[in-house]
């Protein structure tokens, strides 16, 4: 039961040395390798990121608001990421007349599908905000967005009761494809949908929104990461479910890897 | 005595005047592994995380022309180096940190592949690795903390006493000696690197929290704690840093102050103690 035959204290840190190198060599195979399978991927890693969807589910109220910033607070530089020119036929066309051709169509599960002008959703009452923009990459900016709040546009075309999603389909293909999943998209749940600082955005730090940060429209949704705030949206669209489109997991960054919820 | 002293039947004077007593409870014991496998995770998943933005700023945005602290890459006439910006220092660290040799290449990466998870760069699977472990941390956490307050455990055993406190110049000399005592109490250094670890952890959580937009919608008063997200980003990294430079201290305590006795107690919770120590207890 006694075990005298203890190893000396220096070939007990020389074995020990030895064997972290050895086993942070093995280590690193073995956890890239379990990073890439899809079932570690799926049902231990993604644990996490459920806990906390349903965590800021619980702690987040209709009601709650992100804060805003005062003019002072703007950033000088607001970094333009993703797409910053997309280079789509359909976009450029509509880019060289000035967007005065842009048409968003909003349809889906909706009573009355609707088309509206950049000159309809400026006519319509305005919500301006400065707000902070956070990317999952770390980095945060401070920016001043004017829009139209979604949930007007989307009180005017009149969700079905099967709704339960909001589509939102850009013209930048952000990774190129042949089977046109490179293409950038965004879902969003109705809560954060018809949440009072969801817009529409038009304009940006009190000018016409411009083509970097997203012209001729782009989505806000203060209390996500940037990634969710899709920018040049040519159609937005009710839905019940989005395992259907494109990768299957509700928008591009989605599809490669990152939180659909994304609060955090 | 380190080596000597490893199978010892329990409450019975040894030869060398030591007896064993029974240190950490059974919750200290099982909380603690787990930490160490939680933080071990957090830390390269972490790292993995700061690669996508390899520099610090402070306030509620990026000022991304005036960074604390930054990692990065740059061509020169003899080769790409990596360089090490804190505050107005530079340090060329070309190997470890800005520039580092991914798959027999120079990568431009903060940290270097062998020190994240997954050893490639790759953000949204760092994430899911933080968050996991995160999670695990803090419940694990939350049991300890209740569990110390209620059961008493961190007001008996890592609260200084005024004597503790008094005697705390002789503690220092006696590590600076190298030379330890083995009693059941910490000793008062060991209670103040306890409790400032268990403190900066705390900060270290609610720096983490702070940087996600949705708690900041639900909970506002955490971006003033830490005066913006920028600011509560490099405040978790220093905590990190912190809890580091704790566990190679740690480590090295327990490696040299009697390595089958600290890691006897820290599994089984039995320790050896002087039996002279055992004596003025009782």
């Amino acid at each position: 039961m006694l075990t005298r035959r203890l190893p000396s204290r220096r070939n007990f840190l020389r074995g020990l040395a030895v064997s972290a190198s050895a086993a942070v060599l093995a280590g690193c195979d073995r956890l890239d390798a379990l990073s890439q399978s899809d079932w570690f991927r799926k049902n231990v890693l993604h644990v996490g990121e459920d806990i906390n969807t349903a965590v800021q589910r619980f702690f987040l109220k209709p009601t709650s608001l992100a804060r805003e910033f005062s003019e002072a607070d703007i950033s000088k530089k607001f970094k333009a990421n993703g797409s910053t020119n997309p280079d789509d036929p359909a976009y450029r066309a509509l880019a060289a007349n000035n967007f005065a051709d842009y048409r968003l169509k909003v349809g889906g599960l909706v009573e009355n599908p609707m088309e509206f002008s950049l000159a309809d959703l400026r006519a319509m009452p305005a919500r301006t905000q400065i707000t902070r923009h956070d990317c999952v990459e770390g980095w945060s900016c401070i920016g001043k967005w004017t829009g139209v709040q979604l949930a007007l546009v989307l009180d005017k075309v009149k969700l079905k009761p099967e709704a339960r999603f909001i589509l939102f389909t850009c013209f930048d293909t952000l990774e190129q494809t042949l089977d046109d999943t490179g293409r950038y998209y965004e879902t969003h749940a109705l809560e954060d949908a018809f949440h009072p600082q969801t817009i529409l955005a038009y304009g940006m730090n009190d000018n016409v929104l411009d083509i970097p940060h997203g012209a001729p429209l782009r989505l806000r949704t203060e209390r996500t990461l940037g990634y969710k705030m899709a920018k040049y949206i040519r159609s937005i669209d009710a839905i019940d479910d989005y395992s259907k489109i494109s990768r299957g997991n509700g928008g591009f960054w989605e599809d490669r890897g990152y939180d659909w919820y994304a609060g955090i | 005595m380190a080596a000597t002293d490893a199978a010892l039947p329990e409450g019975q004077p040894h030869h060398g005047g030591t007896v064993l007593v029974r240190r950490h409870s059974g919750l200290v014991r099982i909380t603690h592994w787990i930490n160490v496998l939680a933080i071990f995770f957090l830390l390269i998943s972490g790292l993995q995380i700061f690669n996508a933005t390899p520099a610090l700023y402070i306030g509620q945005y990026a000022d991304f022309d005036h960074p604390v602290m930054s990692l990065t890459a740059k061509n020169t006439p003899s080769g790409p180096v990596g360089i090490t910006q804190i505050g107005g220092l530079h340090f060329n660290t070309t190997g470890l940190l800005g520039l580092s040799m991914y798959d027999g290449q120079w990568a431009a990466r903060g940290f270097p592949g062998w020190a994240t998870v997954p050893s490639y760069q790759d953000l949204a699977t760092g994430r899911r690795w933080h968050f996991l472990f995160a999670w695990l941390f803090a419940i694990n956490g939350a049991v300890y903390l209740i569990a110390g307050l209620a059961g008493g455990h961190l007001w008996r055993d890592l609260v200084p006493t005024d004597s503790d406190l008094l005697g705390i110049g002789r503690s220092i000399v006696e590590h600076a000696k190298l030379h330890f005592e083995h009693v059941r109490q910490y000793n008062v250094l060991q209670k103040l690197a306890y409790l400032g670890v268990i403190l900066v952890l705390i900060v270290l959580v609610l720096a983490g929290m702070t940087m996600s937009p949705g708690l900041d919608a639900a909970f506002p008063f955490l971006v003033d704690l830490f005066g913006g997200r920028q600011t509560a980003r490099t405040i978790h990294f220093i905590c990190a840093t912190l809890v580091v430079l704790f566990v190679v201290v740690h480590v090295v305590m327990v490696l040299i102050s009697g390595v089958w006795n600290n890691l006897r107690s820290m599994i089984t919770g039995r320790y050896a103690v002087s039996a002279e120590s055992e004596a003025h207890v009782d």
